[in-house]
């Protein structure tokens, strides 16, 4: 049995990246992510956790040292945030097209500019297409359940691909709430120690990542793509192993609120999906059929599931906590458009975007977003995009 | 559940002092989060804090603009508009001073104010101004949110026994005015 601990979501995210043991941890300190790394190190240097800790002079060092690492057969661990993500985006995208597993935090912040050091999910939406697989958490004990789910997704053989664990910055990275901590016999039973594949090896020198034509790369983009949708099953099964472990299923690529006879639906990605909660209890409440689909993982995108949740219903708004240039919308409100065949017959449904930059992404807003599905339901087609500002 | 804001400087110990109630809501078997509010980072600069507790989970993640409780931590703060905006009704009010309720203009919605010189308690005990753990010794008193004895462990095994008597000082001294 665990212990229930009050944490930070950063505090919630260390603890469950060392109880994972990895072999090695290389990071740069970045604003809302900081305390990720500092605890980690404060573990390795006071012995409570046996891992190599390597201080770099920037990110894009941070992720080279643990692609190293991770290529000779190491569990690793990086954490970043926004302007850190776009400085490591080199080694990233190498990271997951070179197929070798590992598990990184994003603490996800707004991007500059204008300048801005706060909340926002613009960092991680902006590199969902570089090949690694991203998840969003919603609250600090899903933020730590994910660092064991994400090493066991991201080493499964079907898989191998790294993955991302994604939270709010500040409305998640130093939020204070209880969870329960696992013990390390728990954890160990419930993640096998690494026998990672050591394509580096001092004693059998060889080059990896030789320039490769396009014949074979477009080979590998394949496999690679069809990993991803491996991976959708496999996220499942690992949600089932971890809730018969521990007692807490997440519903693996997404989360259905009181969705069975709803008729309007709000989707949601990380910690705004609590508030929306609440707020499709108090639409019950007014009579309102009101559900809500918590976007847990992005990449791959669970486009099956999604359409499947949405069948029958009525309208739906997809609010996101960044933006998507050029289609004047947020980015999941477009790819839960692709994700649904003939969208604008079946649905009224528009895109919300809100809490850019550290502004609130309200309990107003999501009472807002309800009111106007309910208003609009009966109207299918898509609705001018929906600014959720506080003044 | 309970909405309560802070509302103190930077280098008050606001964020300390909300980390340990919500230590203690957990530690008795409830429910607590705290948000902080992150501006500029500097000492003496406003800073504020969002704090729940409730009996069942905490769902929402957000920013606090009708609180049930207000707990200020420096006087002048009073004088910003987004102090006292958007009190509830028969709201809380708990403030660090030496001044009378008028004086601090407390507005008429408060149903209680509370109190405390907890800058002076500071000062007999520690010789500076930490006005945080008194400020928690004073919240005690007035509301039954946390188990006091709980909080005063956490203030203790937090920042030591000193301020426990701190706390313990702030809980017979606060003052409190029914309207």
């Amino acid at each position: 049995m665990g212990v229930i601990k009050a944490m930070t979501g950063n505090t919630a995210a260390y603890t469950g990246a060392a109880l994972c043991r990895p072999d090695l941890i290389a990071a740069y300190p970045i604003t809302p992510q900081s305390s990720v790394v500092e605890g980690l190190a404060g573990l390795v240097y006071n012995g409570k956790l046996d891992s190599n800790f390597v201080q770099v002079e920037s990110e894009h060092s941070a992720m080279s040292v643990v692609q190293g690492a991770a290529a000779a057969g190491g569990r690793v661990f990086t954490a970043t945030s926004a302007q850190g993500l776009a400085l490591m985006y080199e080694p990233y995208f190498r990271m997951s097209t070179l197929r070798i597993p590992m598990v990184m935090a994003i603490a996800t912040r707004e991007m500059t500019s204008p300048e801005t050091i706060w909340s926002g999910q613009q960092d991680a939406m902006s590199v969902r297409d570089a090949g690694w697989i991203q998840m969003f958490c919603e609250s600090n004990q899903e933020i730590l359940d994910m660092m064991m789910q994400a090493y066991m997704i991201a080493e499964d053989e079907r898989v191998h691909i790294p993955v991302n664990v994604c939270y709010d910055g500040f409305y998640s990275s130093h939020l204070m709430e209880g969870l329960d901590v696992p013990t390390q016999e728990e954890v160990d039973e419930f993640l096998p120690k690494y026998d990672g594949y050591a394509y580096l090896d001092p004693g059998h020198p060889q080059a990896l990542d030789p320039l490769t034509p396009g014949n074979l790369m477009m080979h590998y983009r394949k496999e690679h793509l069809d990993a991803m949708e491996r991976a959708l099953d496999v996220i499942e099964e690992v949600d089932a192993k971890f809730a018969a472990k521990f007692g807490r299923s997440y519903g693996g690529c997404l989360e259905e609120y009181r969705c069975e006879d709803a008729e309007v639906v709000l989707v949601t990605v990380g910690g705004m999906s609590g508030t929306g909660k609440d707020a499709v209890d108090a639409a019950r409440e007014k009579g309102i059929k009101a559900g809500l689909i918590k976007l847990r993982f992005v990449r791959p995108f669970p486009a099956k599931r999604l359409a499947a949740a949405l069948e029958g219903k009525k309208a739906f708004a997809v609010v996101d906590r960044s933006v998507c240039f050029g289609w004047n919308q947020g980015p999941m409100h477009m790819e839960t458009k692709a994700a649904v065949a003939d969208v604008d017959a079946k649905f009224c449904h528009f895109s919300a975007i809100g809490g850019l930059g550290g502004a609130d992404l309200s309990y107003e807003h999501m009472v807002q977003c309800i009111d106007k599905l309910e208003a609009m339901k009966n109207e299918p087609g898509e609705k001018e995009t929906f600014w959720l500002m506080a003044d | 559940m309970k909405e309560i804001r802070l509302h103190g400087r930077g280098g008050q110990g606001v964020v300390k002092a909300s980390h340990i109630v919500v230590k203690s809501a957990v530690a008795g078997n409830s429910y607590g989060q705290f948000i902080p509010f992150f501006g500029v980072e500097r000492k003496g600069s406003p800073v504020f804090g969002f704090l729940r507790l409730s009996g069942t989970p905490i769902r929402r993640k957000t920013q606090i603009y009708n609180p049930d409780i207000l707990v200020i931590f420096d006087d002048s703060l009073v004088k910003l508009p987004a102090t006292y905006a958007g009190l509830k009704d028969g709201g809380v009010v708990l403030i660090n001073s030496t001044k009378t309720a008028e004086e601090l203009g407390v507005p008429a919605q408060a149903g209680e104010v509370a109190i405390v010189d907890a800058s002076g308690i500071s000062e007999e005990l520690f010789g500076r101004n930490m006005p945080n753990t008194s400020m928690l010794g004073a919240l005690a008193k007035i509301t039954d949110l946390v188990d006091k004895e709980i909080l005063f462990n956490e203030i203790a095994a937090a920042f030591g026994e000193k301020n426990r008597v701190a706390a313990q000082t702030a809980y017979d001294r606060v003052v409190v005015e029914k309207k």
